[in-house]
């Protein structure tokens, strides 16, 4: 398995980011407790970083699954917006394997890494159906 | 920094420090040079991307966009050119950008202003070239002067060559012989012409069963999907399709219907579609982007799109010097387009543009009305390289025509349409 340790980092920002945003606006203690991991000279900017480079990744997915994961009506591709972020990262895993049968998918799907997937997972599971 | 400074600068972070960025690309302006499968995709996803914040002006002359993926079926008679097009203004009125209905006739990259033909002056902070390609009429002799008189046609971009050229093919005589030529690599849509011959051989099985498809290519094989297509000729259209490789067309004489090649003889054929070698074009060539390859195709900063010939400026789709198995396509241009968006959107928020950006490609080809191959690939950019290469172990090719894939590939149509336009 390939790994990314930049998309890993993101991924671990990202995780980060809610808690950051929240407690920096709530108490200085727990902006505090973060600020270890993200220096806050740099947290606002980094945060939109991660975010625009996720949407940049999940991008790659619309040209056959909609903007933003949201598909046509009546189409024959599913839409990703609003699934389950352990949904969908099974089923690109099930296409990896070849477990799930697909024309394209299983090709497609073996193109990303388990971090970018997971990435992209939990971004189409924050968009609205 | 004592705690007190530092929780005063927590709350300085917290309380407007994350707004600066956004505030600084607030009224930034960008113009998008061409309104394709490249073009279009910047626009919208520029706006997307800045949550509206940037000004984005798509300078296009046409009110619709026509799609060049599908229009091999408007050849083979069972789509429209309507069928294949989609209106600009959704663009206006859903994502607030401003079409300026015109030609782009040069640009200023120091005073970073575009010109266009009806005498406006556009600035701008950020500027996205999707030009696409010119065809070099002028490597084929006798090729001008019958393209002018509209004998030898290409459809190479969809619109009213396309309708055109089906045309020919209607008046043309059952026993006739309709020969399509093929440039050498790199050109707009790789397996695009061996696509059209399957449309053509179609339209013949069943209306034209004596007239014959000749495929003249310049290459040394067929450069798409070499083994389907080979597979599809000889299956479907036994008899209606022959294959020439290394045939590099030097002339054309329309009036005795003849086609002249560097080495083999002579070809008589009662139709000819002749596709001469492509270059960047010519909006891109003059503003001194094309600085690859002999001037033909625009070199770029492959993790943002930014041309290494230009600040601020950055080149899309089919213009581009390709990167290694980078094929000259729609969906390309489309997956280019929005690493240039993120990367513009990056640049005018003073963020570091995406250290790995991500592209996919998949081509879908109709072998009849409704049987359909794909090859598809994934490619990620390589910070050390600095450049894409495809993921291996992924992508592939179908592994033969099917009714299924033709849904998909009409959904894919739809949908991208969608993606760049909606």
């Amino acid at each position: 398995m390939r790994t990314y340790p930049i998309l890993l980092t993101l991924f671990a920002l990202l995780i980060v980011m809610p808690i950051t945003s929240t407690s920096a606006a709530d108490s200085a203690g727990a902006q505090q407790r973060t600020a270890p991991q993200v220096p806050p000279a740099h947290a606002a900017s980094d945060i939109e970083a991660k975010q625009l480079y996720v949407q940049s990744l999940a991008a790659t997915c619309a040209n056959c699954h909609g903007t933003e994961g949201h598909a046509l009506s009546g189409a024959t591709v599913p839409g990703l917006a609003g699934r389950s972020t352990d949904e969908l990262v099974a089923q690109m895993k099930a296409f990896r394997s070849g477990e799930r049968k697909a024309t394209i998918m299983h090709q497609i799907a073996k193109g990303f890494s388990e971090s970018q997937t997971q990435l992209l997972a939990e971004y189409f599971a924050a968009q609205k159906r | 920094m004592d705690r007190r400074s530092f929780i005063q600068a927590g709350a300085a972070l917290a309380l407007g420090v994350s707004n600066i960025p956004a505030q600084a690309m607030r009224g930034a302006k960008v113009v998008v040079i061409g309104g394709g499968y490249g073009g279009a995709t910047a626009a919208k996803y520029i706006r997307l991307l800045s949550k509206q914040r940037i000004e984005v002006t798509l300078v296009e002359p046409e009110q619709n966009f026509i799609s060049c993926p599908m229009s091999n079926l408007v050849i083979g008679g069972t789509r429209s050119l309507a069928d294949l097009s989609r209106p600009y203004s959704t663009l206006t009125k859903q994502h607030g950008i401003t079409h300026a209905r015109d030609m782009a006739v040069s640009v200023d990259p120091i005073a970073r202003t575009v010109k266009l033909a009806g005498g406006s002056v556009l600035s701008y902070d950020k500027l996205v070239m999707s030009p696409g390609i010119d065809l070099n009429y002028g490597s084929i002799e006798g090729l001008p002067e019958a393209q002018r008189q509209g004998k030898i046609l290409q459809a190479w971009k969809a619109g009213p060559e396309t309708t055109a050229l089906r045309k020919q093919l209607e008046a043309m005589p059952d026993g006739g012989v309709y020969a399509l030529t093929i440039p050498e690599a790199p050109f707009r849509c790789p397996p695009g012409p061996y696509e059209r011959a399957c449309q053509v051989a179609f339209y013949f099985q069943r209306h034209k069963p004596k007239s014959k498809v000749l495929v003249l290519d310049a290459n040394q094989d067929i450069v798409s999907k070499p083994a389907l297509f080979k597979k599809a000729w000889n299956e479907r259209y036994p008899g209606i399709v022959e294959y020439r490789n290394q045939h590099k067309v030097v002339a054309v004489a329309p009036s005795e219907g003849l086609i002249k090649f560097d080495v083999h003889a002579d070809v008589k054929a009662d139709v000819i579609n002749a596709l001469p070698a492509m270059r960047a074009n010519k909006i891109a060539t003059q503003t001194g982007l094309a600085n690859m390859a002999d001037g033909r195709w625009c070199g770029v900063n492959y993790q943002t799109f930014e041309s290494s010939a230009a600040k601020d400026i950055f080149v899309i789709g089919d213009a581009i010097q390709v990167a290694q198995l980078m094929p000259k396509s729609g969906h390309m241009a489309n997956n280019h387009a929005k690493v240039a968006a993120a990367a513009i959107v990056a640049q005018l928020t003073g963020i570091e543009p995406n250290p790995q950006p991500m592209l996919t490609n998949t081509c879908y080809s109709f072998i009849d009305d409704r049987n359909v191959v794909h090859v598809a690939s994934v490619h990620e950019y390589l910070a050390t390289e600095r450049t894409f290469k495809v993921v291996q172990g992924a992508g592939g090719l179908s592994a033969e025509p099917t009714e299924l894939e033709g849904t998909y590939a009409n959904n894919w149509a739809r949908t991208i349409w969608a993606d760049m336009l909606e």
